[in-house]
């Protein structure tokens, strides 16, 4: 593994493409200091770093919630762009929290995006279920959030996330509140759907095994003020599992995510 | 949960379901739930028994203090008279309630859509809210001369606030993070309204009306107070006032009697309507086993 350049893969056009990026808040924090990033057709990349580096602030900016202060992102690779060169739609976005309404049943929570967007109801409810038995909840579509425990209601984000068929899925801790062998196991179901559907998942973490398990990239941030300090490829081969985990090549990789990491907390 | 985990169910997460208290029902009421039943019952009981006795024993006339019996008694005989008044007064009661409801719901909507117009309205509708609706009964009265009308209006003063403030609160306490998800879906605002506010305000709209439901009778008996019209279709606080002045107690207590009893049966309705709505989701209606 080396040091890849920051815009690499050369000959492919990315899908997002973020110049100079800044973010300054109002009371002062530069929460992000000139990041530069770009984002794959189908790749999985991870946004590693302390808390404090802006990962959060960056995945809200790309998917519109926030505006930045400086610098831009652009959308070329996106077939579908609206006026301002933005895709529509074509996010998924699944929080820290489970973020589901307390008061609607699983499928219509994951049937959401789809009825915000006045899709017919027997279309919208066939593509949840077909959702949910991908996320592995064939049998809770009548579930209310409340009976599910903390990763089942973690699926039923993602399925929503993933209902509309995004091109890029951000993800921003979502699995920090789990327990560690439910985090494995949704790792393992989440890049079994991401392998299937081939979307471009950039998942933010400040856990070095969780994102080497994970990813093909990791791009290591730092804090104070928010920036990108170096970016590592990991290579290993998909599907991934626990031979993977319990394997020489991981600890050597997560070795260096940590040193990458330390660096940047250090820097 | 109640239903089995289907067997397609693996892994870990799945069978971490939360667990929610199951009990052993008699007559369709949770068993610890009767204790809460009984005990005031019991104690209601021996209190009247004591009250009965003692007024028998000690010989005290019925323009003092009428027996539970006596009283009863005068709610049989009365029951042409008092029950027209019991009508009256609910009427007005319900008729303020689901203006209150209206009205308090439509004015929290707007404020929410519009900072301005919360800024500029919310602080007369405090003064409104504080203002004793006794002191200004007779001013309505004179102003607006249908004293039905008047009434009504009184006592949508006194119910309407706590919705208003109960459902601006909800409207405004929707998760942050699905506000967010409704923002980068496109989501337009009746959408924001309908799907994400509307259902998130529920829990506090329903306490708001559980408040309201009480205070729309009181604002509706206060006004009649002050009112004192008489004739037929008269209610039952000028039944009261009527009583008071013909010494005729044990009708007294049969009227006050029949204000209380609406009273608890406003709060069980609303509490029931409350439970059937949230029960399924609300933290507040679960009970866990630990």
């Amino acid at each position: 593994m080396t040091e890849a350049p920051l815009h690499g893969r050369a000959g492919q056009r990315p899908l997002v493409s973020i110049r100079k990026l800044s973010k300054k808040f109002s009371n002062g924090t530069l929460a992000l200091r000139d990041v530069d990033l770009d984002l794959f057709p189908g790749e999985f990349v991870s946004l590693l770093g302390p808390s404090g580096c802006g990962k959060s602030t960056l995945l809200r900016i790309i998917s519109d919630l926030s505006q930045p202060s400086a610098g831009r992102i652009e959308w070329p690779g996106a077939d579908r762009a609206d006026a301002y060169g933005k895709a529509e739609h074509s996010l998924g976005f699944v929080f820290q929290e489970p973020t589901l309404m307390p008061w609607a049943q699983t499928l219509d929570n994951v049937t959401l995006p789809l009825r915000l967007r006045h899709m017919a109801a027997s279309e919208a409810n066939a593509r949840a279920e077909t959702m949910l038995a991908l996320v592995g909840l064939k049998g809770f579509e009548k579930a209310y959030p409340r009976e599910l425990s903390g990763g089942m209601k973690m699926r039923v984000s993602i399925a929503r996330a993933l209902v509309t068929e995004p091109k890029v899925l951000l993800m921003d801790e979502p699995f920090a509140a789990l327990d560690e062998i439910t985090r494995h196991k949704l790792n393992d179901d989440l890049l079994a759907v991401w392998e299937r559907n081939r979307f471009t998942a950039v998942f933010v973490t400040h856990s070095v095994f969780e994102s080497v398990y994970l990813s093909q990239r990791i791009v290591v941030m730092a804090a104070r003020p928010g920036r990108v300090m170096s970016e590592l490829q990991v290579d290993a081969p998909f599907p991934r599992d626990n031979l993977f985990r319990t394997s020489a090549e991981y600890a050597h990789l997560c070795r260096l995510g940590s040193e990458a990491l330390k660096a940047a907390i250090e820097a | 949960m109640s239903e089995p985990n289907p067997a397609s169910a693996r892994g870990t997460d799945q069978d971490a379901t939360p667990v929610f208290a199951v009990e052993e029902r008699f007559l369709g009421i949770p068993k610890s739930r009767w204790p809460g039943i009984i005990a005031p019952l019991v104690m209601g009981a021996i209190f009247l028994g004591l009250w009965e006795g003692i007024v028998r024993y000690r010989g005290i006339p019925a323009y003092i203090l009428p027996g539970p019996m006596e009283i009863l008694k005068t709610l049989g005989t009365d029951w042409p008279t008092l029950s027209i008044a019991l009508w009256v007064t609910l009427r007005i009661t319900f008729a303020a309630l689901i203006a209150a409801v209206s009205v308090g719901v439509s004015l929290a909507i707007l404020f929410t859509q519009s900072k301005w117009l919360e800024r500029s309205l919310l602080p007369y509708a405090v003064i409104l809210q504080v203002t004793p609706v006794v002191a200004i009964a007779p001013l309505i009265i004179i102003w607006v001369g249908d004293v039905n009308l008047s009434l009504l209006i009184c006592a949508w003063l006194v119910a309407f606030f706590p919705i208003l403030s109960n459902t601006i609160l909800g409207l405004n306490s929707a998760d942050h993070n699905l506000v967010a998800l409704f923002q980068l879906y496109g989501a337009n605002r009746w959408q924001t309204m309908r799907y994400l506010r509307l259902p998130a305000a529920l829990p506090y709209f329903l306490g708001g009306l559980k408040i309201s439901g009480g205070l729309a009778l009181i604002g509706a008996v206060v006004a009649e107070f002050v009112a004192g019209t008489g004739g037929s279709a008269s209610g039952l606080a000028y039944r009261i006032l009527e009583s008071g002045y013909q010494l005729k107690i044990p009708r007294m207590f049969a009227a006050l009697l029949m204000i209380s009893i609406s009273g608890i049966a406003i709060f069980l309705a609303t509490s029931y309507l409350s439970h059937r709505l949230l029960h399924r989701w609300h933290e507040s209606a679960i009970r866990r086993e630990s």
